[in-house]
């Protein structure tokens, strides 16, 4: 209790003084705003309740199977809350809010697409998933071939699709408590980095899933009184919303219709199958299904996920259409110097926080930026979990040290947690002034591009082998990378090339990449007639009967 | 346990089982893909019908209620796999595992 009493106490007066070096701060720079008091108080409360649950878990966190999975005891209902708490970043609540603010239906298209890869999880991957899993997705992939080529490539792809997501991550918490906290940048990374390592090395994936399930709840709370306020402004007619927000809005009727966010078919469809087969290849996903006992739970927790994620996608549509009618004719609170033609304070994505201002005044502004805020550090928190298990359970205890004991494997990913903590920090400081928007897009490429083709192909098609899957996974995350610089989000907007010379014309590789790792892995494996290839083939059949039945399964006693 | 597992293996009632809900799972998830690819290309196509009014007189598009139907067309779809597969095929798969303990 001390120790964890002592580094509260320490991190409230980093807290406390990064604000009043802001207060003093210079306001030059535009973007950061005055210490908002409320806010940073209330983020401390919840840091400090999640750091209390986390102490709570470190009595439970014993061995490598309690530090990945929680001991597999965790209910289908809370786990769907915990994976809807992975899924919905500060990214999305404020991104999404935010592009419904400037385009309307614009936004609701997008969110639309990241819900579309929760029912192919459900159908096609989950109980299979827990049936053939352990602790990683590697697991499952790599559970009729040879070990250490395919551990090698699911290692190197998750950690890749960690890295890209955890830059915009870091970045994006940077960015936000600059405007919403008031404070420094760099005070934001550190605080980060160090509260998130506490989690993970002290509670693990219980303390993990807790503090996902607890921001979840927070956040879906936080939109739905937002989403409510907002109806009740228009007697809970759809209709008058829409309504008054065309009459206010510069972009007036078009507010309705689908505008530019969608510009050519391929581009459409690419997009769409990045979102609709990423999600399925995403490590810090794919782990949450290793924490319930049973793939009864596991299906039951993929639903309850769509359904919170889904719903929540509708608040943040009606709370997009609640900021243009409460902050366009009030332009002196939430615009710069008062005009309309400055934009908001603070950027197009602040939409969402200044509507909660709108609706709830300064207590709720800082309940809501404290929540956007703890959503940025439970994610980050996943995915340093879903990296440490990547290196601890399929590098060095599948590959390099066969054989280590439990508490040797939890060693190395406590080890590994810190140093990718502290990677995230630094990593988060050096991208600070990139432009690291097309960071997310890319994790979800390569997640479909790679992940997703290995383990359908490994589950689904008996005639896979170890040299099939290892060639196309490894082609899939080539050419997602390769093709994504291409693209002008890369070439242009962050490589500084001159506007029309991206060589690669869609928004998404999705298309290209994903096709080529399902072809390799196809064409390699019908070409490979090894000894190696007929033993993998005719491992089949009891694979099969695992992934089906869950016969033999690793239960939540077995762990 | 290796005689249970031949035995179920063998039995061909099991893998019709299998071969019944995988041919359920993959038609929900080429349903669930139509609704989602069918309203992506109406964006890409056919634009001016999304935005046609829900009726006279309405600010409303018809792109409003589609596009919030197929979310819950998701959701939706989501719970009727999962109801169907925690209860009938569950119960199947258990009794298969029964009558090859047997």
């Amino acid at each position: 209790m001390t120790k964890f009493t002592k580094i509260l106490a320490g991190l409230l007066a980093l807290a406390l003084a990064g604000g009043a070096i802001a207060a003093g701060a210079d306001l030059g720079n535009t973007t950061k705003q005055a210490t908002n008091w409320t806010a940073i108080v209330m983020f401390a409360i919840f840091v400090g309740g999640t750091l209390f649950i986390t102490k709570w878990a470190a009595a439970k966190t014993k061995s490598a199977a309690d530090f990945y999975t929680g001991g597999g005891g965790i209910t289908g209902f809370q786990n769907g809350l915990a994976i809807a708490g992975d899924y919905m970043s500060a990214a999305s609540f404020l991104g999404i809010s935010g592009l419904v603010f400037a385009n309307g239906f614009d936004g609701l298209i997008f969110s639309i697409g990241w819900l579309v890869g929760w029912p192919v999880i459900t159908f096609l991957m989950a109980e299979r998933l827990r049936n053939l899993g352990k602790f990683t997705f590697a697991d499952v992939a790599s559970y009729r071939f040879a070990q250490t080529p395919v551990r090698i490539f699911a290692a190197s792809a998750s950690l890749v699709i960690v890295a890209f997501y955890m830059i915009a991550q870091m970045v994006g918490a940077g960015q936000l408590i600059k405007v919403l906290f008031g404070m420094e940048y760099i005070y934001a990374e550190v605080m980060v980095g160090i509260v998130m390592m506490m989690y993970v090395l002290f509670g693990g994936m219980t303390a993990t899933t807790w503090v996902q399930i607890i921001k979840a709840c927070m956040l879906l709370a936080g939109a739905t009184f937002m989403a409510v306020s907002v109806l009740l402004q228009f007697g809970f007619s759809p209709e008058a919303l829409f309504t008054k927000a065309v009459e206010v809005h510069a972009k007036g009727d078009a507010l309705m219709s689908p505008g530019a966010l969608i510009k050519d078919p391929i581009s459409a469809i690419s997009v769409g199958m990045a979102l609709m087969f990423g999600t399925a290849g995403l490590p810090h996903i794919l782990m949450r299904f290793f924490t319930v006992p049973n793939a009864k739970e596991a299906r039951k927790s993929v639903a309850w996920a769509t359904t919170w994620i889904g719903y929540f996608y509708i608040l943040t549509f009606i709370i997009g259409f609640g900021a243009i009618t409460n902050l366009v004719q009030n332009p002196t609170d939430f615009y710069v110097g008062g005009e309309l033609a400055k934009g908001l304070k603070g950027g197009g994505n602040m939409a969402a926080v200044h509507l909660a201002k709108a609706v709830g005044g300064d207590l709720f502004l800082g309940f809501i930026s404290a929540v956007a805020f703890a959503t940025i550090l439970a994610v980050v928190a996943g995915l340093t979990l879903s990296g440490a298990s990547a290196v601890s359970h399929d590098l060095y205890a599948s590959v390099f040290n066969k054989g280590c004991s439990s508490e040797q494997e939890l060693r190395v990913s406590k080890i590994t947690t810190v140093c990718l903590g502290m990677l995230a920090v630094v990593l988060g400081i050096a991208f600070e002034k990139e432009n690291v928007a097309y960071m997310v897009m890319l994790a979800f490429v390569i997640a479909c591009s790679s992940n997703f083709p290995v383990l359908f192909m490994s589950v689904l098609w008996k005639n896979c082998t170890t040299r099939g899957a290892v060639a196309g996974g490894f082609v899939g995350l080539a050419s997602a990378v390769i093709l994504t610089i291409g693209s002008a989000s890369v070439w242009e907007a962050v490589m500084h090339n001159p506007k029309g010379s991206a060589w690669f014309p869609y928004n998404s590789a999705a298309i290209f990449s994903m096709t080529a790792a399902f072809f390799t892995i196809w064409l390699v494996s019908i070409l490979d007639n090894s000894a190696q290839a007929q033993k993998e083939r005719a491992l089949y059949p009891s694979q099969q009967l695992r992934s089906e039945t869950g016969l033999g399964a690793s239960g939540a006693s077995g762990h | 346990m290796q005689d249970v597992l031949d035995r179920i293996t063998a039995n061909p009632k099991f893998l019709e089982f299998v071969a019944m809900r995988s041919k359920y799972s993959i038609i929900m998830a080429i349903v669930s893909a139509a609704a989602y690819y069918g309203f992506i290309l109406l964006v890409a196509f056919d634009k001016e019908f999304l935005a046609t009014k829900i009726g006279a007189g309405y600010t409303m598009s018809i792109g409003v209620p589609i596009g919030v139907g197929v979310i819950a067309f998701t959701i939706l779809l989501t719970w009727i796999y999962v109801r169907r597969a925690n209860g009938e095929f569950d119960a199947i798969n258990e009794a298969l595992i029964k009558e090859a303990r047997k």
